[in-house]
């Protein structure tokens, strides 16, 4: 075959097989990858996202930071069963301002998209504490620690600057109040209501849409700010955001 | 003296262009670690600092000669560095199986495995360590120890870049610690087999474009005309690797001086992004680089020609190009767009012929001399690992169908296929591959022991079984229970119910990695005393002289 015989050219230049293989390589990935980044209809329309509270941020870092995603899928997929168990199916639209995405791999413990509001906070704590003293059968490591440890967050403005500049849409004044609102969530009751009301009035215009923002003490110690608050913040949150009863998955615009 | 005359100045430069590189990453780290915005930044640049430091002083000894050895002889290929290869292999694969055997117990008994207040021994943090230990830690070592080792005899010349490949070798296992203790400190961007932060994927980068120049640098010097096959294979993996992790890793420190970063991409395309760098990783790290084994170690061992030239080119050309689309097939029935999962499927499915062109052109090299399946225990090693490739590879395309996918993605099925290539394919290939080495670089007749080899093969196969088929049965019963309906047309099973049903499997496959990680242990008892010459491992200087000489390279069609 003529063709076999050319090939003799890539096995005596080492330069140019090499090119080959890295335009061989890119092709599929380009294709599949590019698209995503320009195409309209690659994330749908929908009512009520909004960027994550200075708080549920740091409960994110904590969720990647403790490898949750390892065990946890953030991803209902639109099978019976799964819509059943877990909620409405997610949409691209619920993490687009993830970075990274939580989708995960693997389901050793249940989904949790749409975990927010199922269990009450006090649960949550107790869970994480020691996840067989409520599930007998769970194989969940104990987190315990997360309630002792006082949470940093010297950080949380240049992290929402930091979101800010790969495009999640925080505002200057969000930015500029990040400490404030993140004390003000976790511990209402020590601050004048007017953080909490700021904090609640700068997410609920983001969002555009009431309820999407909650403020209390989360882990049962209202004295100090813990990694567990910012946990429990940021799971109660999960998959509460988008208003499905405006939502049209039947519409051209959302058809993928 | 004679050695400091004969060094050429280039090699001299070399030892400088390191040293000052080094030095200038470790005042880098230095002002990292003085203005560190986290404890864990802090411990990585002064671990950091420590490790290059201790390369830095090593370097200078080896460049003066304090060591007796002149580094840079062209006469002879450089040996030293791929005994260090294997001996980096042996410890990282120990290491990582073993990490492996504890998050197995830990699932299988979660009342005694956990330690409440020890977040760093909790599942989620040791399993990346476990992983990234075993695929880049075992598997990358092995890869650097036999590309370097093959490049060499196929194309003749002693390795290009003076202190360069030290840079390569030592900056690697810079990147596996650094890598490792973040895990455990808890710094990690999330991205499963991505995990490392910004500063460790800078460092990573800068170690592997030094990688592929070595290996380029070294072909250029070649006194073989044609490149042999084996090195088109190491070279797709060092080329692709490269591409995957930048863009997977395109991310947004949060300060210069912090551990923590953001990526640029975000949801949808940031899971397109991920799936196309993890699946290729499979693809790139754990199937191609170790084809290059398979097409140098398996003829030379048998002394017989690679079976086909032809289906050599065809595979080669038609798995790099297929396997790069496959990653969606992570992605079904998410809210990934329906047409990039269609083109995963698609892809997936073809993939399966090249990745048996591939297996059928290992396998079938074995011709004429079938008989050593029976008398050399290593060469079987190396042909079941072809099976097992066969085997995965058969098996991924069917679990990339939507309808297949539907049952086997979020469970354990998904973790038994991934071991029986991991374990079957990658593992075997890989110790078949130091099997041969040990002796060849030693310069020893034979292993210290055969029958021991028998041992490893025998337990580990069994080992493997068992993880196999109790991740199978695993998989498969909680997938059913998760959809399971009954007569009232409600959900059959609460979620904790499927985790309780998997408790027996769980126990099994703990046991199945331990039979694993026992055959491995084996198998460095029997390296270690191959090298100090005991048992059937005699040196050739002590037996006929006409031994002493390594052996050449079988003529490949390709050469």
């Amino acid at each position: 075959m003529g063709l076999m015989n050319k090939h003799v050219v890539l096995e005596r230049h080492s330069l140019l097989l090499t090119i080959c293989i890295l335009i061989v390589v890119s092709i599929g990935g380009i294709i599949q990858m590019v698209p995503l980044m320009y195409m309209d209809n690659t994330i749908e329309r929908v009512d009520g996202m909004r960027p994550y509270t200075p708080l549920e941020l740091a409960g994110r870092d904590i969720y990647v930071r403790e490898g949750c995603y390892v065990c946890h899928s953030q991803m209902v997929r639109p099978l019976r069963d799964e819509v059943e168990r877990y909620g409405h199916y997610s949409l691209a639209a619920e993490s687009m301002y993830d970075h990274p995405f939580q989708w995960g791999s693997k389901r050793t413990g249940p989904d949790l998209a749409r975990v927010g509001g199922k269990y009450s906070a006090e649960w949550q704590v107790d869970h994480l504490k020691d996840p067989r003293s409520v599930v007998p059968e769970s194989v969940m490591p104990p987190y315990a620690f997360l309630a002792d440890k006082t949470l940093k967050f010297d950080g949380i403005k240049d992290r929402l600057k930091t979101e800010r500049l790969v495009g999640v849409p925080y505002t200057d004044e969000m930015i500029e109040n990040a400490k404030v609102h993140l004390v003000a969530q976790a511990d209402p009751d020590n601050l004048g209501y007017d953080d909490v009301d700021g904090l609640v009035e700068a997410y609920t215009a983001a969002s555009g849409r009431e309820g999407t923002v909650e403020a209390r003490d989360y882990d049962g110690d209202p004295t100090r700010i813990t990694e567990m608050d910012a946990l429990v913040a940021y799971l109660q949150m999960t998959g509460t955001l988008v208003d499905f009863s405006t939502y049209e998955a039947g519409d051209l615009k959302n058809r993928r | 003296m004679a050695n400091v005359i004969a060094r050429g100045r280039s090699d001299t430069s070399t030892v400088l262009m390191v040293g000052a590189l080094l030095g200038v990453f470790m005042i880098l780290a230095l002002l990292m670690a003085a203005g560190a915005k986290d404890t864990g930044m802090a411990v990585q640049a002064w671990t950091f600092i420590g490790l290059a430091g201790a390369f830095l002083v090593g370097m200078s000894m080896w460049a003066g000669q304090l060591l007796g050895r002149n580094p840079f002889d062209q006469s002879e290929y450089e040996n030293a560095i791929v005994k260090w290869g294997v001996a980096a292999s042996m410890f990282w694969g120990i290491a990582g199986l073993l990490v492996g055997v504890v998050i197995a117990l830990q699932l299988t008994f979660p009342h005694f495995m956990y330690f409440p207040e020890w977040g760093f021994t909790n599942f989620g943090r040791l399993r990346p360590l476990h992983t990234s230990a075993v695929i880049f830690a075992f598997g990358g070592n092995v890869l650097l120890a036999t590309s370097f080792y093959v490049v060499q005899r196929t194309c003749r010349a002693r390795l290009a870049g003076g202190m360069w490949p030290w840079f390569v070798f030592w900056g690697y296992q810079i990147f596996i610690v650094l890598a490792a203790t973040g895990y455990l400190l808890g710094i990690t961007q999330s991205k499963e087999y991505a995990e490392p932060e910004w500063y460790v994927d800078w460092w990573l980068t800068l170690v592997w474009v030094a990688y592929l120049l070595v290996f380029l640098g070294t072909i250029w010097k070649r006194k073989e005309p044609h490149i042999y096959v084996a090195n088109w294979f190491y070279l797709s993996f060092i080329v692709t690797i490269a591409m995957l992790h930048i863009v997977n890793n395109l991310s947004v420190p949060v300060s210069f001086t912090g551990s923590k970063s953001v990526q640029v991409f975000s949801g949808v395309q940031d899971a397109m992004t991920q799936w196309w760098y993890g699946h290729n990783a499979v693809g790139f790290f754990l199937t191609t680089g170790f084809l290059a084994i398979m097409y140098y170690f398996i003829p030379k061992r048998v002394n017989r020609p690679v079976y086909s030239y032809r289906l050599s080119i065809v595979h080669f050309w038609s798995l790099i190009f297929i396997y790069i689309w496959a990653g969606p097939h992570h992605l079904h029935y998410t809210a990934l767009p329906q047409w990039a999962q269609t083109l995963g499927m698609t892809f997936s499915v073809m993939l399966w012929m090249p990745s048996w062109g591939g297996m059928i052109n290992g396998v079938m090299t074995l011709s004429g001399a079938w008989d050593k399946l029976r008398t050399d225990p290593v060469v079987r090693m190396m042909v079941v690992s072809l099976a097992f490739y066969g085997m995965s590879t058969f098996e991924g395309p069917l679990m990339s169908v939507r309808a297949v996918n539907s049952l086997s993605h979020y469970t354990e099925w998904g973790i038994g296929h991934v071991h029986s290539g991991a374990l079957g394919w990658v593992g075997y290939i890989s110790f078949g591959a130091l099997y041969c080495l040990v002796p060849w670089l030693w310069k020893k007749k034979a292993l210290f022991s055969k029958s021991l080899v028998e041992w490893h093969f025998w337990v580990s196969t069994i080992g493997i079984l068992f993880y196999m088929i109790s991740m199978w049965f695993a998989g498969i019963t909680e997938g059913l229970m998760w959809r399971a309906y009954n007569e009232f047309g409600f959900l059959e099973y609460s979620f904790v119910e499927t985790v309780d049903a998997k408790h027996i499997s769980y126990m099994i496959r703990a046991l199945g990695g331990l039979l694993y990680f026992s055959g491995a242990c084996l198998m460095a008892y029997n390296l270690v005393r191959t090298v100090l010459g005991h048992g059937e491992a005699e040196s050739f200087d002590t037996i006929d002289p006409k031994y002493a000489r390594p052996h050449q390279p079988v003529l490949q069609p390709a050469e």
